[in-house]
C-alpha cells in the first residue's frame, strides 16, 4: 500500500494500527478489537452539546483547506430543526499536492465510519454521504465493503449499537471536477447537478445538501474525531500548538529524497518535515522555494521555510497550511512554468459560473504562457500581479482565490525568474495543433 | 434497456440512498457505473437514466458537458491518463505524457485504430507523493518512468 516506512520523527495517532507494510484495510474485526467504535460507543453516552464541547477543546482545525475550526462549525447546525440533518464527507481530493485522504481510505476505512457516526450524533442526523472523486474506484470500493461490514455488525443502521438511534451511510462517486472539491459546487453535485457553487450565506450548517443543515468536512477532519471522544479534546489540543491541536497528514512531494505521506504534529518545523522526514532536498541540491499547502497556498523562499508549521504561523508568513500539501523545490525549478502549469489548471478547472474566474483563470492561462515561452514582455508580468490581485476575493467561490494566491505570490517573490525568460533567446514556435481524431 | 445484474441491484441501493422526491441525486454516480459497463454515454443509456430518475433528458445532458469522466464516445479498451500537475511535472509527468504520445502515436483525447489504447493528460489524480502517476481506466500506477510505462504498455498489448 501507499504508506511510507515510517520515521522516528511521526508522531502516530490517526495513523497508529497502520503496519508497514500492509496489505489490506483493516477490517472490522482488527479494527473493533484494537478500541474501534469505542469512541461511538462514548459519544452515545454523551450529550450532542458535550459532543461538540469536546471537539471545540481539540482545536481540531479543517484539514481540507481552510482550516476552520471544526467544533465552531459543528455548532453552527440548528440540531432542533425539523428538517432532516445531514453529514457530508469531503473525499474530492482534487487540489495539486495532496494526497493524504485517500490514504485513510486505504488503510482504515472504519476510522472515517466512526468519524462520521460521531458527527452525526452531535447534530442528531441521520444520514451521511462519503463524496469520492470518481479516479478513486478503488478507495469508493474498500470504503463500500467497510460500510456494509458496519451495517452488518449494528454500526450502522436503524439502531446504531442498540441505542434507537439510526444513521446511514453510503458513498457517492464524483465524475471528474476540482471544482466539486468546494463544498457547495460538491453539495451542488451531490444533487446530480453540475458543480456550480452556490451563494454564501447561507452555509452548508443552516442549507447545505438537499437545503437541509449539513456539516462538510474533510476525511481527515472526520478521521480525527474519534480518538478525540477516546481520549478528550485536551489531550488532542496538547499534541499540536496553541489553536492549533493535535497531528495531520502531510503529503511530501516534489524535488525530496523521500516523498510521501507522513503524520506529524501541527506546528512541527517546516525545514525538520523536510530535511529530516522527507530526508532532504534530492540529488544534494539546494532548496528554492516550497509550496507549503496544496497548490492554490503562496509559495515561500527556501529562507522563509524556518516556521513552524501550523495554520497561524503560515498565515503569519503570508502563506497557509491548506490541505497539507507540501511541494519541494530545488534550486533548478523552474518557477515560470510551474505558475504556468498551474494557472493552465485553474482555467482548466474553473467552473465558468462567475466571470471573474472565467476570464481571470484563462487570461491568466494565456499571458503565462507567453512568459514560459519566452515571447512576454515585463507589461506581461505587472499584468499577472494586477490581473490576480483583482481577482482576489471577487469570484463567487474561492477558486479565483486559488488561482491568485500563487499567481501573486511567484511574481513578487521570483520576480527576477519572470525577467530574466524575457531575455531567453528561446524561439517561440507554436505548439503543433494536433486535432482530435475523435473528441472524446 | 438491460443492464447486467450487478448494476441492475447498485441501482436500486443508489436510489435508495437520497431522500424521497430526491432520486436525481443518484445521477452522477448512475452515470458514471453504467458508462464503465457499456462503455460511454449513449443517447439510449442517456433516455433510460431519464426515466429511470424522472428527470429531463436536458438535465443529464448539462451534467455530461461539465464532468470530465463522462464521455459520449467510447474510450480505448485501457484508457491510459498521465498526470502532468506541479508535483508530477517535477519529478517528469511531462516527459512521461511525450513519452506515450510517441509510443502510442496519438495525442491527447485520441484513441488508437484498434480501439486498444486512448490517452488522456490529466490534472492531479491525487497521487502526487509518488510522482510521476498515471492511471489505466481504474488502475493506478506510481513513480512511472518511460521505460516502466513501455513494459507495462507492451503487457496490456500482450492481454488482447
Ligand atoms: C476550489 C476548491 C477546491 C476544494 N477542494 C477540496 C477538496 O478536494 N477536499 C477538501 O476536503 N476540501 C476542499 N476544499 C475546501 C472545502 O470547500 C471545504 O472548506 C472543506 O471541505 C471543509 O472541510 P474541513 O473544514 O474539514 O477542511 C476546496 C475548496 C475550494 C475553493
Ligand atoms: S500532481 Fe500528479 S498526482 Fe498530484
Amino acid at each position: 500500500m501507499l504508506l511510507n516506512e515510517p520515521h522516528p520523527l511521526e508522531s502516530r495517532v490517526l495513523t497508529r494500527r497502520y503496519v508497514y507494510p500492509q496489505k489490506d484495510a483493516i477490517g472490522i474485526d482488527q479494527y473493533v478489537s484494537q478500541q474501534g467504535y469505542d469512541g461511538i460507543r462514548k459519544a452515545l453516552e454523551m450529550t450532542p452539546e458535550a459532543i461538540i464541547d469536546e471537539v471545540k477543546k481539540s482545536s481540531l482545525r479543517g484539514r481540507g483547506g481552510a482550516g476552520f475550526p471544526t467544533g465552531m462549525k459543528w455548532s453552527f447546525v440548528d440540531r432542533k430543526s425539523p428538517k432532516p440533518k445531514y453529514i457530508v464527507v469531503n473525499a474530492d481530493e482534487g487540489e495539486p499536492g495532496t494526497c493524504k485522504d485517500r490514504v485513510i481510505m486505504e488503510h482504515e476505512p472504519h476510522r472515517l465510519i466512526e468519524g462520521c457516526l460521531i458527527a452525526g450524533r452531535s447534530i442528531n442526523s441521520n444520514r451521511g454521504w462519503i463524496y469520492i472523486r470518481g479516479e478513486y474506484r478503488k478507495y469508493i470500493d474498500i470504503m463500500d465493503r467497510a460500510i456494509a461490514d458496519a451495517y452488518a455488525r449494528g454500526f450502522l443502521g436503524d439502531n446504531v449499537l442498540g441505542s434507537g438511534w439510526t444513521f446511514h451511510l453510503s458513498t457517492h462517486t464524483g465524475a471528474g471536477s476540482y471544482e466539486c472539491g468546494e463544498e457547495s459546487a460538491l453539495l451542488e453535485s451531490l444533487e446530480g447537478k453540475r458543480g456550480n457553487p452556490r451563494l454564501k450565506p447561507p452555509f452548508p450548517a443552516t442549507s447545505g445538501a438537499f437545503q437541509c443543515p449539513t456539516i462538510v468536512n474533510n476525511v481527515e477532519t472526520y478521521s480525527a474525531v474519534p480518538d478525540i471522544i477516546l481520549n478528550g479534546g485536551d489531550w488532542y489540543a496538547g499534541l499540536g500548538t496553541p489553536r492549533n491541536g493535535g497531528t495531520r497528514l502531510v503529503c511530501l512531494s516534489g524535488h525530496l529524497n523521500r516523498p510521501g505521506v507522513y503524520e506529524v504534529p501541527l506546528g512541527m518545523n517546516m525545514l525538520t518535515i523536510i530535511n529530516e522526514i522527507g530526508g532532504g532536498v534530492w540529488k544534494g541540491r539546494k532548496l528554492k522555494a516550497v509550496i507549503p499547502g496544496g497548490s492554490s497556498s503562496p509559495i515561500l523562499r527556501a529562507e522563509e521555510c524556518d516556521i513552524p508549521a501550523d495554520y497561524d504561523s503560515l498565515a503569519k508568513a503570508g502563506s497557509m497550511l491548506g490541505s497539507g500539501a507540501t511541494v519541494v523545490l530545488d534550486e533548478t525549478a523552474d518557477i515560470v512554468k510551474v505558475l504556468s502549469r498551474l494557472m493552465a489548471f485553474y482555467a482548466h478547472e474553473s467552473c465558468g459560473w462567475c466571470i471573474p474566474c472565467r476570464e481571470g483563470t484563462a487570461w491568466l492561462k494565456k499571458i503565462l504562457a507567453r512568459l514560459d515561452e519566452g515571447v512576454g514582455t515585463k507589461n506581461d508580468i505587472d499584468m499577472v500581479d494586477q490581473l490576480a490581485t483583482s481577482m482576489f476575493g471577487r469570484t463567487f467561490c474561492a477558486l479565483g482565490d486559488a488561482a491568485a494566491m500563487p499567481a501573486m505570490s511567484y511574481v513578487r517573490k521570483f520576480r527576477d525568474e519572470f525577467e530574466a525568460k524575457l531575455n531567453s533567446t528561446q524561439v517561440f514556435v507554436p505548439a503543433p495543433q494536433t486535432q482530435p481524431l475523435v473528441v472524446l | 434497456m438491460t443492464f447486467s445484474p450487478e448494476l441492475e441491484a447498485r441501482f436500486a441501493r443508489l436510489i435508495e440512498n437520497y431522500p424521497p422526491g430526491r432520486q436525481k441525486g443518484a445521477l452522477i454516480p448512475m452515470l458514471l457505473y453504467a458508462q464503465d459497463e457499456i462503455g460511454s454515454v449513449t443517447p439510449e443509456l442517456l433516455a433510460e437514466v431519464a426515466k429511470r430518475l424522472h428527470v429531463k433528458q436536458v438535465e443529464i445532458e448539462e451534467v455530461l458537458g461539465y464532468y470530465t469522466m463522462l464521455t459520449r464516445e467510447p474510450r480505448g479498451k485501457h484508457h491510459i491518463q498521465v498526470c502532468t500537475n506541479v508535483s508530477c511535472m517535477l519529478t517528469g509527468g511531462e516527459e512521461l505524457y511525450a513519452h506515450a504520445c510517441k509510443k502510442l502515436g496519438i495525442g491527447n483525447r485520441q484513441k488508437t485504430a484498434d480501439g486498444q489504447f486512448s490517452l488522456e493528460e490529466v490534472e492531479c489524480i491525487g497521487a502526487c507523493s509518488w510522482a510521476p502517476a498515471m492511471l489505466v481506466n481504474y488502475d493506478f500506477h506510481f513513480n512511472m518512468t518511460p521505460e516502466k510505462l513501455d513494459s507495462l504498455i507492451d503487457s496490456l498489448r500482450k492481454m488482447q
